[in-house]
């Protein structure tokens, strides 16, 4: 029963709010025009197989960029910046990769560190500006959001080869590449090799957070500071950990793209992953496993506007507005939801008191 | 509040403290760095880098700047981060598409600061009833501006003639003032080439050279909320709001009230912003037009220390170096790394003389870069000045931030009777 209790509670807030947004994104779809009918209709249609195998692909690149955001969440610290960490990182294992200075897998592997290595290291500035400065992570982030667009823009121009009328980086060799995974047979398309580090890193995610020591002072730490402090945990030194694992997990954000479809970093790749990492990593609450809920929604809302504009019309903007309402709905459900708890505990808090107190009265007569 | 911070400008005098208001003093700053700027294009002789043209696109890149950054400021002394100015302004751009054409100028402003108040409103509800985390609502607020503004222009503009469903129409200018009379002669004296005078006619050719009165509506918005929040009861409350929401509880300020007024009067400003972008700057509505001037905003308030002639100065200043870019001035950019070390340079000197070595050391070995920056190189790539206000920024709150003083209880979500 009191099982039943907690994944109502749980699950209450996310369901209001995609209920809120669908309502909203309806109405909106009514007033301006558009059948609302159509909406929901392909919006609820089974994806088809090749639609599948895209929800994976991308669900796997939200998730990475949702536990990226939520490795900072789970300390009290907004980092904004995944969307410049994952830049700086697909760019640094584009760059390195394509000169094929290493060969085969090898080239690969290197690469991959070298993406987590520049995530970090960009998330590292603004963690040291936090610890060593007081700079606010957000304010920092941001400003390193819109700097680190502008150097890659700078550094792509410096090394870039001009295909076509778009600049990108040297192809990667063909042996460096990462094979697709076949799942649906009449698809005609692959999952992506390298989403499975959406895998690794979920478990991961899960082992550190909840089963090591690190993870349960990460957590106390975002908990209460001030009691992590009491119990012996170094806070500056947590910060700058987190803020360098987000970091590192941002600079994977690209690498199912680039070693199994792109094969090269162009000003094709896409932006905005980052915030919407953020918006999952909310969704899921910062859990590995609601996280993957919030990937997946995410994704499937994603690739089912493409639908929308084909078969009906709908401009596939409105599933961007989607998104957005959800995020602030189930942060205004979750807070509402904790209130409602916090009440019904102390209600029930005050009836055992007062049970209490007519047993000591009865005692004492 | 103009004590807590220390100044550099002035040593203590005998007489003991400082005396010099921040006005006077920024405005003596401001005259040094304008000598230094005439003396380096006399110098280097790019004749463009104060030309009235140069300055007229700074100023006209300035505002939207201004605008975004004054309503951060409303909103942060009031104690509510708004990142979501960006989406605001995304929203005033929109609403100035769409009441500009259909109802000409002053619906269109009307229109867009409609707009942007209404996503404050949003803004300022979800955090301040809800008590929702700022950061994460202002996110939210970007995402949903961003795809709605798109959704939206597709309705509204597609098939309008000279519309499509990325941008409106032609969209009216707001009138000009009619100060040709100051205009032409200025510009007769600019053509002359003489030091510091030929500079100073630049400036005046600047800001009377076929100045929108929205531009003036909007450096008189600055100066009404610098006299609005420091010297009126609603303002003191409202800052009070910001600084200890319990303390001005407890005197009867209704806390909700004027933190939510705050907001939705930022996302207005913000959503101004956004008109002037769309009539102003640019002949009507983009998708993407705001590219994160909204961020540059919030970066001018707080590289203004959260004040109103902070932040413009600060708006100036970012302004300058994205307008720059647009005119292809990589000579002017170029000269401008000269300038730059000559401040960093003199920087050092006066830390020195106030014996912080520390610092002095950081501004001299700045200084050195930039100087060996502007002397091994013939021009400079336009991603540089693009990042020069973000840079900036960060140095500031990396190295000045304890002459930084931003709202006490700014970014705190505030419970009602919480006072006790």
């Amino acid at each position: 029963m009191k099982r039943l209790d907690r994944l109502v509670t749980m699950l209450a807030a996310p369901v209001l709010a995609l209920l809120m947004a669908g309502l909203i994104s309806s109405v909106l779809l009514w007033v301006t025009g558009y059948s609302v009918g159509d909406f929901w209709s392909i919006l609820l249609t089974w994806p088809q197989p090749r639609q599948l195998t895209n929800i994976l692909n991308y669900g796997a690149i939200l998730y990475l960029s949702g536990v990226a955001a939520a490795i900072g969440f789970k300390m009290n610290l907004f980092n904004i910046g995944v969307e410049s960490q994952y830049r700086m990182g697909v760019f640094a294992a584009a760059a390195f990769a394509g000169t094929g200075w290493l060969s085969g897998w090898l080239n690969t592997v290197v690469a991959i560190v070298i993406a987590m290595l520049a995530g970090a290291g960009w998330a590292a500035i603004a963690a040291l500006l936090r610890v060593f400065r007081g700079v606010s992570e957000v304010i920092s982030t941001i400003m390193l959001n819109a700097i680190a667009g502008l150097l890659v823009g700078y550094f792509l121009r410096q090394i870039g080869v001009q295909s076509g009328n778009s600049t990108a980086t040297k192809t990667i060799p063909e042996s460096s590449w990462v094979g697709g995974i076949t799942i649906f047979s009449d698809a005609g398309n692959q999952l992506l090799g390298l989403s499975l580090l959406a895998v690794v890193v979920g478990v991961a995610y899960w082992l550190v957070l909840g089963k090591t020591r690190f993870g349960f002072n990460l957590r106390a730490t975002g908990m209460s500071e001030t009691a992590a402090v009491a119990s012996g945990v170094d806070v500056k030194k947590m910060i700058i950990v987190a803020m360098l694992l987000s970091g590192a997990v941002a600079g994977l954000i690209g690498m199912p793209t680039l070693f199994g479809d792109a094969h090269n970093y162009g000003s094709s790749f896409q932006t905005g992953i980052g915030f919407a990492g953020i918006a999952v990593a909310l969704l899921g609450r910062n859990n590995p496993i609601g996280i993957l809920f919030g990937a997946l929604i995410f994704s499937y809302l994603h690739e089912q506007a493409n639908n929308l504009n084909i078969l009906a019309g709908i401009s596939p903007e409105i599933v961007q507005v989607t998104q957005g309402v959800t995020v602030i709905a189930v942060v205004v459900a979750y807070e509402l939801v904790r209130r409602i708890k916090v009440a019904r505990e102390q209600a029930a808090v005050a009836v055992s008191l007062q049970a209490d107190a007519d047993v000591d009265e009865e005692v004492a007569a | 509040m103009s004590e807590t911070a220390p100044t550099m400008a002035q040593r203590p005098a005998p007489t003991g403290g400082d005396q010099t208001p921040p006005r006077v003093r920024i405005a003596w700053i401001g005259v040094g760095v304008f000598v230094l700027l005439a003396g380096v294009r006399e110098l280097t002789g790019s004749n463009d880098m104060l030309s009235t043209g140069s300055l007229r696109a700074a100023l006209i890149a300035a505002i939207p700047i201004a605008l975004a950054g004054l309503g951060g400021l409303w909103s942060e002394r009031a104690g509510v981060v708004n990142i979501g100015l960006e989406g605001m302004m995304i929203m005033g751009t929109l609403g100035a598409g769409y009441f500009g054409y259909h109802g000409g100028v002053l619906a269109g402003i009307g229109g867009a600061v409609l707009f942007g108040a209404l996503f404050g409103l949003l803004h300022a509800i979800v955090t301040v009833y809800v008590g929702v985390d700022h950061i994460v609502s202002g996110v939210a607020i970007n995402i949903i501006a961003a795809g709605l503004a798109a959704f939206l222009a597709k309705v509204f503009f597609s098939g309008l003639p000279g519309g499509g469903p990325t941008q409106s129409p032609g969209l009216p200018h707001p009138g000009t003032l009619p100060l040709d009379f100051i205009a032409d002669p200025a510009k007769t004296l600019e053509d002359k080439e003489w030091f510091l005078v030929s500079d100073v006619a630049g400036v005046v050719g600047a800001v009377t050279e076929r100045i929108s009165w929205l531009t003036v509506f909007a450096l008189l918005l600055v100066a009404f909320t610098s006299w609005f929040l420091w010297h009126t009861a609603f303002g003191l409350r409202l800052r009070s709001v910001g600084e200890s929401p319990s303390a001005a509880e407890s005197l009867g300020v209704n806390v909700y009230l004027f933190k939510v007024v705050a907001v939705t009067v930022s996302g207005g400003l913000a959503g101004l912003g956004g008109a002037y972008l769309a009539m102003v700057a640019s002949s009507g509505y983009q998708n993407g037009q705001t590219l994160g001037l909204g961020y540059i905003g919030l970066a001018a308030m707080i590289f203004g220390n959260w004040r109103p002639s902070g932040l413009l100065v600060a708006a100036l200043l970012f302004g300058y170096t994205q307008s720059i870019n647009l005119r292809g001035g990589s000579d002017s950019l170029h000269s401008l790394l000269l300038a730059i070390a000559i401040i960093l340079v003199g920087l050092a000197a006066w830390n020195l003389r106030s014996k912080a070595l520390k610092q002095a050391a950081l501004f001299a070995a700045g200084g050195g870069l930039f100087l060996l920056w502007w002397a091994t190189t013939e021009s400079v790539s336009s991603k540089f000045t693009g990042m020069a206000p973000y840079v900036t920024t960060l140095l500031v709150l990396a190295f000045a931030s304890q002459r930084l003083r931003m709202p006490a209880a700014d970014g705190q979500v505030y419970r009602k009777g919480s006072a006790g």
